[in-house]
């Protein structure tokens, strides 16, 4: 693994005077992939939002790096053109907008060519969705892998993926991972929120984040581990959690 | 009608009439037309430049009548029972000069058993000052159905106000469906007025797209009778303004009959100091009948722009691409 290119140091979050985030330290190397688990409400999306620099997401404290460079205070569009780029857990609608034009916003070059391609790597055929429209006539799990598609063309240097999982049958989460370990083999770092034992299997380190903190750091394995042994005994204290991780051999 | 002139064929067209037929389908083209479709005989076609008919061309079963009428032309299209129209009737209305009124007073009688659908084309590109107005009066017969997309160019100067007014009887069985649109260049004033009567099991449809800036003023009023036996309507209206521009939506859905279903469903967005309204009213008088609405206006959606700024667009961009979008759907 390389040098680390994107840091967040000691970085804290408040809305409506409640603490959200507090002293949050992650760092991301080229092409790693580090998933985030926590239960309900723990702060991941927050987490997400404040990385890519969303209205209302401005850390009070700490810094965002990237390149060694402080972005804390970067809007979102630019934070997008240095390359960071986020896949909602809910993706919005667009009344209109054909995919295949949503798609090909973030490519830089070869356009339709990258439209083509991202398509089909979320299993989407391109004769069918790139004119139609990313709007209230996809279901769920079409619209998901819409967003995904379209993160999959920017190849952004850092992909934040919000549970990119939620509301997708099983045989489309082989489709998820097989397209976020192309994204890492094109070098691209990826920060995966979800809860599938087959996409947590899947990366290369795990934080464990509990009432907007980090608590525990490692392999996935030992922070699935760690979430099964610490946090499921609690789970009526942290929220409800109709999910469970099991990893292979735990 | 009295003293109808009868079906100038495009090839028939005087030369002295020559350059402003050039002139007006250079407009056509502007306001989105296909001046190709002119020059097709199995295309009937319609094209009026201020109050000069320069092109009027039949084909069977869709005939096409039109009478001089001060600042306008009076126009009545036919068609048979039972045809089916296989390529859409294309219609152009313009004037091209910067100043200038035009009134069309439209007759459209659609025989039963008949299926048909008109392209229409309505250029201003130099208006300064130019009045249209368009009143239609449609019939649609049993089982039949019309299906009416109108788009409007009026240039960048707001100069344009224009009234289209259309009386719609649609008879047991057959189907309406309008989409008009303004969505580039400046709108002016628009007062929009559509009055539908739908008889047993009869469908309307009303799409209403408009994008209006500067001191633009848009007004659409649409009412919509449902009179028959599940005879059933949808309105659907997007319009956004910007700068200064005002918009004021009034949509009107009566429910008089069993099984009648109305549904209304509106989406205004504004920018900068513009301002919009929206007034649904719903009238049910018969306890099977039932009529919805849904209304949104206000700014662009949070989410929405922060999606595409993640993506690298900036936010007017943003803003820009999600209208564009919503109106040119």
């Amino acid at each position: 693994m390389t040098q680390p290119f994107f840091v967040v140091e000691d970085v804290c979050l408040k809305k409506d005077n409640r603490p959200i985030l507090n002293h949050i330290n992650l760092s991301l190397s080229e092409g790693q992939i580090h998933v985030l688990l926590g239960v309900n409400g723990s702060g991941k999306s927050s987490l997400a939002y404040t990385l890519m620099g969303c209205e209302g997401y401005t850390s009070e404290s700490g810094r965002i790096l990237l390149d060694g460079k402080d972005i804390t205070h970067t809007r979102i569009t630019e934070r997008a053109r240095m390359g960071i780029s986020l896949a909602w857990q809910e993706p919005v609608r667009f009344e209109g907008l054909p995919i295949g034009k949503y798609i090909e916003l973030g490519a830089s070059e070869s356009k339709r060519e990258k439209v083509i391609a991202a398509l089909e790597a979320v299993s989407l055929s391109p004769k069918k969705y790139a004119y139609r429209a990313a709007d209230q006539t996809l279901s769920g799990g079409e619209r998901k892998r819409v967003e995904l598609a379209a993160i999959y063309a920017m190849q952004p240097r850092l992909a934040i993926l919000d549970e990119p999982d939620s509301g997708i049958d099983a045989l489309s989460i082989t489709d998820i991972a097989r397209l976020i370990c192309e994204m890492a083999k094109h070098n691209s770092a990826v920060l995966l929120i979800t809860h599938r034992p087959e996409l947590v299997e899947m990366a290369d380190s795990a934080s464990l984040m509990c009432f907007g903190s980090i608590i525990f750091s490692g392999s996935p394995r030992e922070t699935s581990q760690y979430y099964q042994n610490r946090c499921e005994p609690h789970l009526n204290i942290l929220g409800s959690q109709p999910w469970q991780i099991s990893l292979n051999n735990s | 009608m009295g003293n109808p002139i009868k079906s100038h064929a495009f090839e028939q067209t005087s030369p002295a009439w020559a350059g402003e037929l050039q002139s007006l389908m250079e407009a056509y083209q502007q306001a989105g037309g296909d001046p190709a479709s002119f020059q097709m005989p199995e295309v009937a076609t319609l094209a009026v430049s201020g109050d000069q008919v320069l092109v009027s061309h039949d084909i069977p079963g869709v005939h096409l009548y039109s009478q001089p009428l001060e600042h306008g032309v009076r126009v009545s299209v036919v068609v048979d029972d039972g045809t089916l129209v296989k390529h859409p009737v294309h219609l152009c209305f313009g004037v091209l000069p910067m100043e200038g009124i035009q009134r069309i007073e439209a007759d459209y009688q659609i025989g039963n058993g008949a299926q048909v659908q008109f392209l229409a084309h309505c250029s201003f590109p130099n208006a300064v000052r130019v009045e249209h107005r368009m009143n239609a009066r449609i019939h649609i017969g049993r089982n039949s159905s019309m299906s009416y997309k109108e788009e409007h160019y009026h240039g960048l100067e707001g100069g344009v106000e224009v009234y289209p007014y259309s009386e719609v009887t649609i008879e047991e069985g057959g189907q309406f469906t309008s989409n008009f649109a303004i969505t580039r260049g400046r709108v002016g004033t628009l007062m929009m007025n559509y009055h539908i009567e739908a008889q047993k099991d009869a469908l309307a449809e009303l799409v209403t797209k408009v994008f209006g800036s500067g001191d633009d003023h848009i007004r659409v009023e649409e009412t919509i009778h449902l009179n028959g036996e599940n005879a059933h309507s949808m309105t659907k209206t997007r319009i956004a303004v910007k700068d200064k521009a005002i918009s004021e939506v009034t949509t009107i859905t009566e429910g008089n009959a069993p099984r009648a279903r109305g549904h209304m469903d509106c989406t205004e967005i504004v920018r900068d100091q513009a301002l919009a309204a929206n007034n649904p009213i719903v009238k049910v008088s018969n306890a099977q009948a039932q009529v919805t609405h849904e209304a949104a206006i206000g700014t662009v959606n949070r989410r929405e722009l922060e999606t595409l700024m993640a993506r690298g667009l900036d936010e007017e961009e943003a803003v820009d691409l999600i209208i564009r979008a919503m109106i040119r759907s």
